[in-house]
């Protein structure tokens, strides 16, 4: 469907790396020397008690915040800090934790704006619309129909957002950062306030996105059910810094993990 | 029942994503064109033409300019009137320097004087939104309203410090100019507000309409698409700038034949936005219909009583207008923020069903 | 380089040639920006407790000073007039608060807004409709306000002081005072305050809103009619205060929307820069600058620091 991405990064090599970034705003240190990488066409997760960080350290990879030091390394190229729109046109998306859609707009309209930068056709055209212009809106509107297939979606799809009962909001928040053909993704807790079903739907997304598509994904999440289970490498954040990074295994296993998730040290495994 | 569309299946996206997917809608809109072209110029009156259509047109188009930048984009602007002003002066100048070019075509230039200006005011939402940027415009239609009565170059230094428009002729017609008659200044009007509805249809529908919905409904959301927050929002100003650069210009040039900078005052400004507020933020149609309502109203109000035997003077006429205005924009705030046209819309859905409840 | 002159030395040549004109520029700035202050003053109050930004602040004023008149010339003594018209004032919040603010409850800040314009409209409109258009002569004599003015020999002219004006400063700072300690020590004071932070919190802890929006639209109301006593009083009651009365959008800006001592130092600033533009400047590009250079301050403020001199600063969540 999508040929993978531009040669720049061969499967398995790393994607993403944050090195020694830290973070404050006002007093509060947000994030302290967190490194970590993110391998190509894996589905890496980030987890860690409440106010870790967790969403910050998405939010510096997107170019929301400037980490104060700390270096990010995205396809080979070094910056010390990122701009959405850089962020964007690199290939990387992201959905949010409390959603971020267009609420004035159709399902179709939100994940047809995803596919902003892929449209070219200028201003001139635009006014005219018959022609080119309608040409390209059908072509892209082709590529998001499928992708409201693949979602499973096509009922709602000219109904305005706003009227989406949640779990069809995040469905539909996702449709947008796929619209974008991705490299990277950051999902930043699809599965929140979502029932079981909900979430087996929504895991079965992300691993179709990963294998069908090839997208790498990073992903945080609350659930470890989820995070066992679709994640190939975890990273565990606590107060902001880096306290584990391996396979769900290990990290299940990690005394640091279970002491952060529980506050004490107990005998007892998780 | 008449409104149905059933068997109106649509077999290809271009079909599904027309402006006016319904075959009742697009016949309701050639009868509105014919009505329009046809029937108006030939069987209405002057004072049919003069005093209630074109003006109507003309209040439409600053509308619609103003939809597209504080409905579509989300950026209050109270500098509408000043805009509109812009756009009269630039007429005035061009055709002054260049008598011998059709008018119309200096009507449609001077809206890229209105658009730059636009711009330039425009710049400041860079860095404010909401509340603040409409304070910025408000610095915009102050400003260029003091340039408007300070700068006697701008009314080619005529002694009433109004702008005297001169006679301008289209191939032997008389377009402007008192001997201009009220029909072909009409067609001329409604050609331009027609011509500049569709391009202004065919840009929302689009990737640009899109582009500024999404910087309206949440612009942090719309930087991580990869829409450049300050090109879309001085694009919504350029063009939104460019309509209402136009209808100032068709306003002085087709309607009044003169104006004094006061027309284009805070008051116009606000009497543009609750035509939007009203008609519908984020709509086109609304545009007309807030134009209509607001612009109808003091000759309603004037006409009514005086067919019912009790004249109201002329300034009670106004109060009434205030104090009706005022209230109606509480009310539909209150009970349908999207205005006439979705009263429109839900009109059109229980015509849909009709004659059965739902 | 005649013009750089004009620009940058000229207009403080003529300052230092005349102080005594200096001064008096000085001081009608102080007096116009005490006024701008004060309407600015009731923005901050509506805005602090309710979120709502009162566009209308400007046309109350007015309102409020046409009902004192209008009933004083219908042969109501002064005093009672003053006290009626307070009344008005508190039927004005009580009618906002039922009609405007309770269903628009929910609304963003922007439909607010816009619906404060509506409020405008409507109070032009009823206030032409119930007192007519034309301007009228504020009661200052029957309220004991005191009238001509003090000259003061010195600077090698003289400064002309309109006792008015001073007592318009004084009752100003006799205003805020009181606010202030509204404020920071009463229970009301406090729950006003618990309101602006956070509508949620203030009503889980059992702070009724609705009272409060009343009391706060109230308290704008009875600032609106000491700034409509005092304009008037120094001019005449008309429509046209409304507009001038927008000056008091870029007088918050400075200021910062949220703080009662930035309205005041901010009413200050424009009213002083702005007659001192005027004065010194204007002449260079044909006078009437006063009509938007305030506004260009605003600006100037706007993409800089948009929080203003003393107002918090505006930061957004992810």
């Amino acid at each position: 469907m999508r040929a993978p991405s531009s040669g720049e990064t061969a499967l398995g090599e790393v994607l993403l790396a944050v090195e020694d970034v830290s973070l404050s705003f006002g007093g509060v240190r947000a994030l302290t020397g967190v490194s970590f990488d993110i391998r190509k066409g894996e589905i890496r997760a980030i987890i860690g008690p409440n106010g870790a960080g967790k969403t910050s350290m998405l939010n510096v990879v997107n170019g929301f915040y400037h980490a104060q030091s700390g270096r990010i390394t995205f396809k080979g190229e070094v910056r010390t800090s990122m701009r959405p729109y850089a962020a964007a046109r690199g290939g990387i998306a992201r959905t949010f934790q409390n959603l971020a859609l267009f609420r004035g707009m159709t399902t179709l309209d939100n994940i047809l704006a995803g596919r902003a930068l892929k449209m070219r056709r200028g201003f001139f055209w635009q006014l005219i619309r018959h022609g080119p212009a309608l040409a390209e809106e059908v072509e892209h509107r082709r590529r998001v129909e499928e992708i409201i297939d693949f979602l499973e979606i096509a009922a709602i799809r000219k109904i305005a957002v706003g009227r989406l009962p949640y779990g069809l909001q995040k469905r539909v928040e996702l449709g947008r950062a796929l619209a974008m053909e991705p490299d990277l993704l950051l999902l930043d807790e699809p599965m929140a306030g979502m029932n079981l079903e909900e979430k087996e739907d929504m895991s079965r997304f992300i691993i179709d996105v990963n294998q069908q598509y090839g997208t790498t994904i990073a992903l945080i999440e609350h659930d470890m059910g989820v995070v066992m289970d679709l994640s190939d490498r975890v990273v565990v954040l606590d107060y902001g810094r880096k306290i584990a990074d391996s396979t769900p295994d290990e990290v299940k296993r990690d005394e640091n993990v279970i002491r952060a998730y529980l506050g004490q040290p107990h005998g007892a495994s998780a | 029942m008449l409104y149905r569309e059933v068997g109106q299946y649509k077999t290809s996206y271009a079909a599904d994503m027309a402006v006016f997917p319904i075959l009742q809608d697009r016949i309701g809109i050639a009868v509105i064109l014919f009505v329009a072209f046809v029937v108006f110029p030939l069987f209405g009156n002057d004072f049919l033409l003069n005093a209630v259509l074109i003006p109507f047109l003309i209040f439409s188009l600053a509308a619609i300019g103003l939809n597209l930048l504080t409905g579509y984009c989300g950026l209050l602007s109270l500098g509408t009137g000043a805009f509109m002003g812009v756009g009269a002066y630039a007429c005035l100048k061009l055709t002054t320097y260049f008598p011998q070019v059709n008018i119309v075509i200096w009507i449609l230039a001077s809206g890229f004087v209105s658009a730059a200006v636009g711009v330039l005011f425009g710049l400041p939402s860079l860095r404010i939104k909401g509340f603040y940027l409409a304070v910025a415009t408000l610095a915009a239609q102050f400003f260029l309203e003091w340039c408007f009565i300070r700068i006697p170059w701008l009314y080619n230094h005529s002694v009433s410090g109004a702008i005297e428009v001169p006679r301008r002729t289209f191939m032997g017609v008389p377009l402007t100019g008192p001997t201009a008659t009220s029909v072909t200044r009409y067609l001329t009007v409604l050609s331009v507000v027609v011509l500049m509805t569709w391009l202004a249809s065919n840009l929302v529908h689009g990737r640009i309409g899109r582009m500024w919905m999404s910087v309206r409904d949440m612009d942090l959301a719309a930087e991580l698409i990869g829409i450049r927050l300050l090109r879309a929002k001085l694009l919504a100003f350029a063009v939104s700038s460019f309509y209402c650069g136009v209808a100032g210009a068709m306003l002085v040039f087709l309607w009044y034949g003169g104006a004094e900078a006061e027309v284009f005052n805070i008051d116009q400004s606000f009497l543009e936005l609750f035509m939007v507020i009203i008609g519908g933020l984020g709509t086109l149609i609304g545009s007309f219909f807030g134009a209509a309502l607001i612009y109808i109203l003091p000759i309603a109000l004037r006409l009514i009583p005086e067919n019912l035997g009790l004249p109201l003077h002329p300034a009670t006429v106004e109060q009434l207008r205030f104090l009706i205005v005022g209230i109606l924009i509480i009310v539909f705030l209150v009970l349908e923020p999207n205005g006439l046209a979705r009263l429109w819309q839900i009109g059109k859905q229980k015509l849909r069903v009709w004659p059965f409840p739902y | 380089m005649h013009l750089l002159y004009q620009i940058f030395a000229d207009p403080f040549v003529q300052m230092g040639a005349a102080p005594d004109l200096l001064a008096q520029t000085l001081w009608d700035g102080l007096v116009a920006g005490v006024l701008y202050a004060l309407i600015a003053l009731g923005f901050v109050l509506i805005f602090k407790a309710s979120g709502v930004f009162n566009f209308a602040q400007g046309i109350m004023v007015v309102f409020a000073a046409l009902t004192l008149v209008g009933l004083h010339e219908h042969g109501v003594p002064a005093f009672l007039a003053l006290a009626l018209t307070v009344v008005v004032m508190f039927v004005l919040a009580f009618g906002v608060e039922r009609l405007m603010l309770r269903p628009l409850v929910n609304q963003s800040d922007v439909i607010l807004f816009m619906a404060t314009f509506g409020l405008t409209y409507v109070l032009i409109g009823f206030g032409q409709l119930v007192f007519g258009g034309n301007p009228k002569v504020m009661i200052a004599n029957d309220l004991y306000l005191p009238s001509g003015e003090i000259r003061f020999k010195g600077l090698g002219g003289f400064v002309s002081f309109q006792k008015i004006d001073i007592a318009a400063v004084i009752i100003t700072s006799i205003m805020v005072a009181v606010l202030a300690v509204f404020f920071q020590r009463t229970r009301i004071g406090r729950a006003l305050r618990a309101v602006a932070d956070s509508h949620q919190a203030a009503l889980s802890v059992g702070i009724s809103l609705e009272q409060i929006w009343v009391i706060v639209w109230f308290a704008a109301g009875v600032v609106a009619l000491t700034t409509g006593i005092m304009w008037g009083a120094r001019s005449e009651v008309s429509f046209s205060l409304q507009i001038i009365a927008l000056k008091a959008l870029p007088v918050l800006i400075l200021g910062g929307l949220t703080s009662i001592p930035g309205a005041i130092v901010g009413g200050l600033i424009i009213g002083i820069g702005e007659k001192i533009a005027e004065f010194y400047w204007g002449p260079l590009l044909g006078g009437g600058i006063e009509s938007w250079f305030a506004y260009v301050i605003a600006l100037g403020f706007l993409v800089f620091r948009p929080q203003g001199l003393f107002g918090e600063k505006i930061i957004e969540r992810i």
